[in-house]
């Protein structure tokens, strides 16, 4: 039996703050967010780097009191609050309620660096004292953990690694675990959290970008009334150079006037190129939304899609394209349209 | 793997059959050898010499004597000489997997699925010394960042071998191994590809390392699965890789088919991040869904392959899923794990694990269950303790990682035999 995947809902938390409409207020407005320093472990000022962070909620939200989440990392409070925003009350309920089994597939590149960074600094000091505590939320997987334990999620979680374009891809898994019947409903997330280290290896592998981080989420179901999952285009493997990859995945996609391409574009020229040849003389309007909040990777194609789904939702457009070419791994995009286009 | 509205899987799902296998482990690389230490119960922990660890509590693992020469692949020196031991490891497994599948193509357009916990993390332990050490000298730092991506090490993989499809990486702790084969079965069976190289793999790393010790997770002893008097496990290193391909195209081509995978089970355990439900409740449940997706019951399982670590939380607590599971049939499964003999492999142990399975299925024999001196009483299952050989049709492998990630594998003998 052939099934429609729409979106039933989305969630972010990015450097314009907690929600959905904080992000799509700040890339409405246009203008890139302010950054500040971040020190390099020295002490030495002419080594911080300059990052977007997500500023601190205010009110602190009550799901942080949660025991899985009192003591883990930034990475994984925003999984939560991008999570909690696409579920949505009602679907929560049905969620712990066991009536609908839920699937969660995170992506993300880099991970939980402030522990990790943490944690081997106490093991270079002493080995014997490092903290038991801190080690057991480097695993790649423990924001999906923490995610699934807050909505009660026992169905199948899974986390994926790529590079910034990996989200796409991760929304395709979740499409054939719904179409398989693994799941009923499924959450998609990608996430990521800054620190020097990151800060330090994208000032050496894009000096253009500006560093974030946050969480994008897409809540994904059945035939219902949402926004359209048309096509999610790729992966195109980076085999012979990003461009090739970027213009095999442009070639399979027809665009047109009226739908909204939201890019990758991050301000390093040299990352931006492959897209940029790919698109060409694109027919309809354009939005860069990375300029804005900067190069969170792995949480910055999923932040890309929800900005797609909120384009749609608000009536401003009727079909939008998020892509990406990533690092060196992928280029990928993702179709959405409003129902009935 | 493009999808667009409309699309949906078969009314009937293709069946998927293993033709080619890679394996490298602390007990050697390849089949045979691996074969023989699991038949035998061979151990083949020793000292760490890779990192210092002369200030843990434990400093033996499971540490892989690396061949002097890597397989034939076409990258670069360059490449190479930035490449960290995982991806070395990867490799070599993956290499064995091809050539044993006969996949003699320049060109292969399948995916690459893989499973890891750490990835490149000497790398990143690297980058991090190297910036406190030596504040603003960014001498090979540029390399180090990108090739500490853990996705490099597959894209890297996927050069090495001409492989162009999708790579998909999975990281789902102890189970992402495991994952990665159940990921490419999937693909498979929905006929989004003919054929699928999967598996997992890990390097020994010392923040890894260190992490374990600090959970007091490690065996100050010896590794001892379902011993009464078991402390822990050990670590170990390795990777496992596995040519899957639709039974038809196999068939079609004359491959040698070295069984079937016919289940597939996940589930996530809520209890709490690095201990499972001590009743098993998660675990039992991957294990129900995979032998409702082959369409056997508990009692047609001659082996299981148990997650089996070593720590007194996870052995109970697998053990009591079993027991669960197999209702009256639970005298009937003979039960081990590897573990003790080569230690845990992490990211890699589900797919290494799911080798030796398949080992044991094609060779007709039981991997023993080493060093238990006097059995836990959770084990009403008959453990395994010595070597044996027996015919088996069907076997089952459990793993589960730090997060609740469970996930079960069933495979059967070939159909043709």
């Amino acid at each position: 039996m052939s099934h429609r995947i729409t979106i039933a809902g989305a969630g972010a938390v990015s450097s314009a703050g907690w929600g959905v409409e904080s992000l799509w207020r700040a890339v409405e407005a246009g203008a890139p967010l302010p950054s500040e320093a971040l020190p390099h472990p020295s002490g030495d000022p002419g080594l911080a780097r300059s990052v977007r962070r997500v500023p601190r909620p205010d009110p602190r939200p009550a799901f942080l009191a949660h025991p899985r989440l009192r003591r883990a990392s930034a990475i994984s409070h925003f999984a939560a609050a991008a999570a909690l925003e696409a579920v949505g009350p009602e679907h929560l309920a049905t969620i712990r309620n066991g009536t609908l089994r839920t699937g969660i597939v995170c992506s993300l590149l880099n991970g939980s660096v402030n522990y990790s960074a943490r944690f081997h600094a106490e093991v270079l000091k002493d080995p014997a004292t490092a903290s038991p505590m801190l080690f057991p939320e480097t695993v790649f997987n423990a924001p999906a953990s923490h995610v699934a334990a807050l909505l009660g999620i026992t169905a199948p979680i899974t986390t994926v690694l790529g590079d910034t374009a990996q989200f796409f891809p991760a929304v395709e898994i979740a499409i054939q675990w719904l179409l398989d019947d693994v799941v009923d409903t499924c959450l998609v997330i990608g996430v990521e959290e800054a620190d020097w280290l990151t800060a330090e290896a994208l000032a050496l592998l894009a000096p253009g970008a500006v560093l974030s981080e946050g969480a994008g989420a897409l809540y994904l179901e059945k035939n219902g009334p949402g926004p359209l999952v048309a096509a999610v285009h790729g992966p195109c493997p980076v085999l012979s150079g990003r461009t090739a990859a970027a213009v095999r995945l442009f070639g399979d996609i027809i665009p047109s006037a009226e739908m909204l391409l939201i890019t990758d574009r991050s301000g390093d020229s040299a990352t931006d190129a492959p897209t940029a040849a790919a698109v060409g003389a694109w027919p309809g309007p354009q939005s860069h939304p990375r300029l804005v909040l900067g190069e969170s990777l792995g949480a910055a194609a999923a932040l890309q899609s929800v900005l797609a789904v909120k384009s749609l939702t608000s009536g401003s457009h009727s079909s939008v394209l998020a892509a990406a070419t990533g690092g060196n791994m992928q280029a990928a995009a993702l179709e959405l349209h409003f129902p009935g286009h | 793997m493009a999808y667009r509205s409309g699309d949906s899987p078969p009314s009937v799902p293709h069946r998927v059959v293993v033709t080619g296998t890679g394996i490298l482990t602390a007990h050697g690389c390849g089949w045979r050898v691996n074969a023989d230490a699991a038949r035998e119960g061979r151990v083949s922990l020793k000292p760490v010499t890779l990192f210092d660890v002369t200030q843990q509590r434990v400093g033996t693992a499971g540490q892989v004597d690396l061949p002097e020469n890597l397989p034939p692949h076409r990258l670069p020196a360059r490449i190479l000489s930035r490449m960290d031991r995982g991806s070395h490891l990867l490799l070599h497994a993956a290499h064995e997997a091809i050539s044993t599948a006969g996949w003699t193509e320049e060109t292969l357009p399948v995916p690459l699925c893989l499973g890891t916990s750490a990835g490149a993390m000497s790398l990143g332990e690297a980058f991090h010394r190297r910036t406190l050490a030596l504040p603003g000298n960014r001498g090979g730092q540029t390399t180090r960042a990108l090739f500490y991506q853990t996705h490099t090490q597959s894209v890297l993989a996927a050069r090495a071998f001409g492989i162009t499809g999708p790579v998909t990486l999975l990281s789902n702790a102890c189970a992402s191994g495991a994952n990665a084969i159940g990921h490419a079965f999937q693909l498979l069976r929905r006929g989004q590809a003919e054929r699928a190289l999967a598996g997992g793999y890990d390097a020994l790393c010392r923040l890894v390392f260190a992490g374990f010790d600090s959970l007091k997770a490690l065996s100050t002893t010896r590794p001892r699965p379902f011993d009464s008097g078991r402390d822990g496990l050990a670590l170990g290193e390795g990777a496992g890789l596995m040519a899957l391909e639709t039974l038809e195209h196999a068939t079609a081509r004359g491959a040698r088919i070295l069984g079937e995978i016919t289940g597939y089970g996940a589930s996530t355990d809520l209890h709490h991040l690095t201990q499972p439900d001590p009743e098993g409740g998660a675990a039992f449940d991957s294990m129900t869904q995979a032998c409702r997706m082959a369409g056997i019951g508990a009692g047609e399982i001659d082996y299981l392959n148990s997650h089996g670590t070593g720590t007194p939380l996870n052995d109970s607590a697998e053990g009591r899923a079993i027991q669960r599971w197999a209702g009256g049939k639970v005298g009937t499964i003979a039960v081990s794990s590897t573990k003790g003999g080569m230690g845990h492999l992490l990211g890699g142990a589900g797919a290494v694990e799911a080798v030796i399975s398949l080992m044991a299925l094609y060779e007709n024999f039981l991997p023993p269950n080493v060093s238990v001196e006097s059995a836990d009483a959770v084990c009403t299952f008959p453990l395994v303790l010595k070597p044996e050989s027996r015919q088996l049709n069907a076997v089952l492998t459990n793993s589960f990682g730090f997060g609740g990630s469970n996930a079960t594998l069933v495979f059967r003998k070939n159909p043709a035999l």
